[in-house]
């Protein structure tokens, strides 16, 4: 497949992996923000072929791992109302709410169906007009300009019947966290590519600036994540933090001009809580009040939720890159993508999930 | 989730106002909306993500990335073929640290 193939070449990547061996000089610890990349480096062994000194700390970025438990638990309470359509992406339905989730609602006979895009949701809609359609629209900035379509459309095609239960992050609010807690280890960062795709990377530099921290926007195959690795580790030895773009080929400064528009009509800044982390002020989108009338939230009594989270998930821990997954001691035992105690578990993006399908459990294991 | 593909735009259609497009992903065809990309062509390759078109590739960027992914390859494959030169002709040190020195 052109575009995909040339940038997975074995020896290529070994070359790239000596060429980041020769430039450096000490230990650097560097974050992969998206959990897409995460999934690409455990599953192509990149953090293998890198020298000793460089750690890769896996990010928040799995929009999954993060969509807080109440709005899970708001989702399943949506779901379960009589006349309700519930449509998500598929990878929400294994997440763990405070009692059950997505999947077992349906096998309860919710009627719960899975959508590849948010468009399929609308035309649901159109489709069913008895029917309470309403849309699961989570996601980081790259899913943003599907997600706000969608609302768009049901807006301009006048349907009464469709709402949307909203919980987006971005991502630049998550680095400024990252960067100012305390007990923050990361040296430099890899920006996600396909959030800049959609948001170029004009807000970056001063975030690079604040926090004298190099960031580089990256792709997702082994020879992109090498790169970028490489132009991190470069800036790094050179003491310096600029931006710098390692996926051309995709990502422009400014990113998708419609896109952006499209998102400042229909979301609006919201402070919201990630799952595992707590809030960060101004990181997500909510609908703006020209759309509040597709607000899931409010067309459907969901207030007051008691949320329960496991005791035994180390999940926050893992998304804020203070332990691996396979140092909580549930990872493999009590906790398996089958049996998921936290979302870190279910999304193959999540950071439990790529160390436990591509074998990482290894080491527990010769630990007991 | 942000699991985006590339994919050769096969050809382009309205639905309902909205401008659409059928996207070859090595085989697998879907229909991709072009709301954010509209000049987009039959032929292009673009950026996938849940149903949505959000970037277009760009050749003359690609062509220069793997450009530079040639260039550490060659070096790599000179260097070891130098490494091997070198354990029975010492005087190709001197070439390899010019190689070395002289790229990437
Ligand atoms: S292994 Fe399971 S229990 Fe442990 S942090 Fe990951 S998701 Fe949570």
């Amino acid at each position: 497949m052109k575009y995909l193939t040339e940038y997975r070449d074995g020896p290529k990547a070994r070359a790239l992996a000596e060429a980041i061996r020769r430039e450096t000089t000490r230990p650097w610890a560097i974050m992969e923000v998206c959990g897409g990349q995460t999934h690409s480096i455990i599953r192509n062994g990149i953090d293998q072929i890198l020298p000793e000194e460089i750690e890769l700390i896996h990010g928040p970025g799995c929009p999954v791992c993060v969509t807080p438990l109440e709005t899970i638990d708001k989702a399943l309470a949506i779901a379960a109302l009589p006349n309700v359509t519930f449509c998500s992406f598929g990878d929400m339905l294994r997440v763990p709410g405070s009692s059950h989730d997505l999947f077992t609602a349906k096998s309860r006979g919710a009627d719960v169906r899975i959508v590849y895009s948010p468009l399929d949701a609308v035309r649901i809609a159109e489709r069913e007009p008895e029917r309470q359609v309403v849309f699961f629209a989570i996601g980081f900035e790259t899913t943003a300009p599907a997600n706000a379509m969608a609302a768009k459309l049901a807006k301009a095609r006048n349907l009464p019947n469709f709402s949307l239960l909203v919980s987006h992050v971005l991502v630049p609010p998550a680095i400024d966290a990252i960067m100012q807690s305390p007990d923050n280890r990361v040296q430099a960062f890899l920006a996600a590519g396909h959030v800049c795709s959609v948001m170029g990377y004009w807000q970056y530099p001063p975030l690079a600036e604040r926090h004298h921290v190099p960031i580089v926007v990256t792709g997702f195959e082994p020879l992109d994540l090498l790169r970028g690795i490489l132009r991190a580790v470069r800036q790094l030895e050179r003491g310096e933090a600029k931006v710098e773009n390692a996926y051309e080929r995709v990502v422009t400064f400014e990113g998708s001009r419609p896109a952006q528009e499209v998102i400042a009509e229909v979301f609006t800044t919201t402070d919201r809580s990630w799952r595992g982390i707590g809030t960060i002020p101004q990181s997500g989108w909510r609908l703006s009040d020209e759309y509040a009338a597709f607000d899931a939230e409010r067309r459907f009594p969901v207030g007051d939720i008691a949320t329960c989270e496991s005791t035994l998930c180390r999940s926050g821990e893992v998304l804020q890159g203070a332990i691996k997954p396979h140092e909580c001691p549930a990872f493999g035992k009590e906790c398996t993508p089958r049996t998921p105690l936290g979302a870190t578990m279910v999304s193959s993006e999540g950071a439990c999930a790529a160390y436990y399908n591509y074998g990482r459990h290894e080491t527990v294991k010769l630990q007991v | 989730m942000c699991l985006a593909v590339p994919g050769r735009v096969e050809s382009i259609y309205e639905e309902q106002g909205t401008r659409m497009a059928k996207v070859d992903f090595g085989g697998v065809v879907k229909e991709v909306c072009l709301a954010y990309l509209p000049d987009l062509k039959v032929g292009d390759y673009t950026i996938v993500h849940v149903g949505f078109a959000i970037s277009r590739i760009d050749e003359a960027s690609a062509q220069a990335t793997l450009r530079t992914f040639e260039e550490l390859g060659l070096l790599e494959e000179e260097l070891e073929e130098l490494r091997a030169a070198d354990q029975v002709e010492p005087s190709s040190s001197d070439r390899l640290q010019q190689t070395a020195s002289g790229s990437t």
